[in-house]
């Protein structure tokens, strides 16, 4: 059982604050939503948890298991157990989605002696060409592309706690489809935890939250059960500016 | 000895150079150790005696080459096809002298020959060695040149490569450079005959106080001839790199198409490198495009790899060898250049090469 707790959490980004007083608590196989309007500080939230440069954290603590995750260098953070799904994932050229998952897993001290054949049978699982694995990460992906190889990763890294930015941002249906499915089955597969950062709630067909948490303007201004991002399809975020 | 005076880094192709450090009456004449490996087939082409044609010399050390000069000549016949490639070994053993291994490749007409050319000398060698490569391609020949440079950290070398395309030949000029303290090559092509097609791909690393050096020129002078030159590189600690490339186009040289990309990666603050890419263009209808960029590992990159967990100067090392595998993907396979990723590694783990 993991828990990441994000307290009164306070980021900056040049001279302009952006996040003000999140608060978020996410144990194993929770699926927590923050939804909210764009320019929120939705990305900000995923950026400063994953340790971003560029992101000033100007107060508060994020405690993954009671230990301090802003004290540490990205790269630890991800072998403590915390993974981001990026919005628009980086294009490495000359690098493959095989070797880096090989040097991920020799930090965390696993072997990979079958990555192989994980990494096709995941690619499988939410119809990820094969080919494509074999290619420079990301290097010419279509949008759904990109997040088929995002999900191959959290599924092959068996995160703690997954992040996932917008995850349904560029992508078609049959992709989004796979993708929040495969993450669905990891909460009950592997215990996952998952903050799931959103400005639509049409991922929730596959990925069931427990809690939404709206956040606009730096804060977290309701946080409910899944109700109230069917309120929200009613309302939108407007009702919600305080 | 020449009558040729040294350059000085007053002229363009010498600007940013280390040529002002160099003190040529500091060396004694000697010579390079050769070893030719090629199949029994090949030996036949393989000649120290044959008559070169003679060439205008660009500077002093192209002249003192012409005039002692350690010849390694290959020449094909018509229609011949060399399938194993030529490898030949240089190799710098004293201190304190200077060495002119010459090399000529002579294709003739529909023949094909690859050529691999290694310089090496241990660590502690401080010693010049002023290499000069003439490849003519005849009508529809193909050739391909590597060149690599594994001297030790204390040895010179400046050198010249000038290949010559007759009508629809094929020429892929490749450099590695990772070796050197002051490693410079003067890499011309010409393309002579309507329709020649030239590739130069190079890749080169330096760290510590090495500096590698390269002056490009693509010259087209036919009609519908082809150039595509990719050159990256990557400096470290206190190293430095020059690239600066001409494509030039004459006014015979219709439909033409010449491309020039040269990228450098700076891995420390200390490091520096400069890139100047130019176009001479003295006719319409034509293609043409440059591209250069120098400049630290790309943030985004880094994060991307290290959000996945993986240590800093490993996804550095990924990154590093991403970008170089766009050029070691188009080296033609032999055994010296499958152990070229592994070289490159040990260099950003920090071990000397």
């Amino acid at each position: 059982m993991t828990t990441l707790e994000i307290r009164n959490l306070a980021v900056k980004v040049g001279d302009k604050q952006i996040l003000d007083d999140v608060s978020l608590k996410i144990s194993s196989g929770e699926v927590h939503a923050v939804m909210g309007p764009n320019g929120a500080g939705k990305s900000t939230l995923s950026a400063a948890l994953m340790g971003k440069p560029g992101y000033t954290i100007t107060s508060g603590s994020v405690l993954l298991d009671g230990v301090d995750v802003l004290s540490m260098p990205t790269w630890q953070r991800a072998v403590a157990g915390l993974h981001l799904v990026m919005q628009y994932p980086t294009e490495v050229h000359g690098v493959r989605l095989h070797e880096a998952m090989s040097a991920a897993l020799d930090s965390r001290k696993q072997d990979t002696d079958d990555l192989g054949g994980q990494i096709l049978s995941e690619a499988r699982r939410i119809n990820f060409p094969a080919d494509l694995v074999d290619r420079a990460l990301n290097v010419d992906f279509s949008g759904g592309e990109k997040k088929r190889n995002e999900t191959v990763q959290l599924a092959v890294l068996r995160p703690k706690i997954a992040i996932l930015d917008e995850l349904d941002s560029g992508l078609d249906i049959d992709a989004l489809r796979d993708c929040a499915q495969r993450i669905e089955d990891a909460t009950r597969e592997m215990n996952l935890g998952v903050l799931v950062i959103t400005h639509y709630s049409r991922l929730f067909e596959q990925l069931k939250p427990d809690s939404v948490h709206i956040l606009t303007n730096g804060r977290i201004v309701k946080s409910a059960g899944p109700e109230l991002a069917a309120q929200l399809e009613v309302t939108g975020y407007a009702a919600f500016n305080g | 000895m020449s009558t040729l005076t040294l350059p000085t880094v007053d002229e363009e192709i010498w600007r940013y150079s280390r040529i002002g450090e160099l003190d040529l009456d500091g060396f004694r004449p000697g010579k390079v150790g050769s070893k030719v490996e090629c199949s029994d087939e090949a030996k036949k082409i393989v000649a120290s005696t044959t008559v070169v044609a003679p060439r205008s010399a660009t500077d002093i050390f192209e002249d003192l080459n012409l005039r002692h000069a350690q010849l390694t000549a290959l020449c094909t016949a018509r229609n011949q096809i060399v399938s194993e490639p030529v490898v030949i070994t240089h190799e710098l053993i004293e201190s304190g002298v200077v060495a002119y291994p010459r090399l000529v490749i002579d294709a003739a007409e529909n023949s094909e020959i690859t050529v691999v050319e290694r310089f090496v000398s241990r660590a502690e060698v401080k010693s010049l060695v002023v290499p000069v490569v003439d490849v003519r391609a005849a009508q529809s020949a193909r050739v391909t040149y590597v060149a690599i440079n594994e001297l030790g950290a204390d040895t010179w070398q400046i050198g010249y490569q000038r290949a010559v395309g007759g009508r629809d030949s094929s020429m892929k000029l490749f450099t590695v450079a990772l070796g050197g303290d002051y490693a410079r090559m003067r890499a011309e092509v010409r393309l002579e005959g309507q329709g020649a097609n030239a590739q130069q791909v190079a890749l080169y690393f330096a760290d510590d106080e090495q500096m590698h050096d390269f002056r490009t020129l693509q010259d087209h002078a036919a009609p519908r001839t082809h150039s595509d030159l990719l050159f990256k590189g990557a400096v470290k600690d206190t190293a430095k790199s020059v690239y600066t490339g001409l494509i030039r186009i004459r006014e015979n040289a219709t439909k033409s198409e010449a491309f020039q990309t040269n990228r450098n990666l700076t891995l420390s603050d200390g490091a520096w490198a400069e890139s100047v890419p130019n176009l001479e263009i003295e006719t319409n209808d034509v293609k043409c495009s440059h591209a250069s960029t120098v400049g630290p590992i790309d943030e985004e990159q880094r994060f991307y790899l290290e959000s996945r967990g993986i240590r800093p100067e490993i996804a550095e090392r990924l990154v590093v060898l991403g970008f170089f595998g766009e050029v070691i993907d188009r080296l033609p396979t032999f055994p010296a250049v499958a152990e070229l990723r592994d070289q490159v590694s040990r260099k950003l783990l920090g071990a000397r090469s």
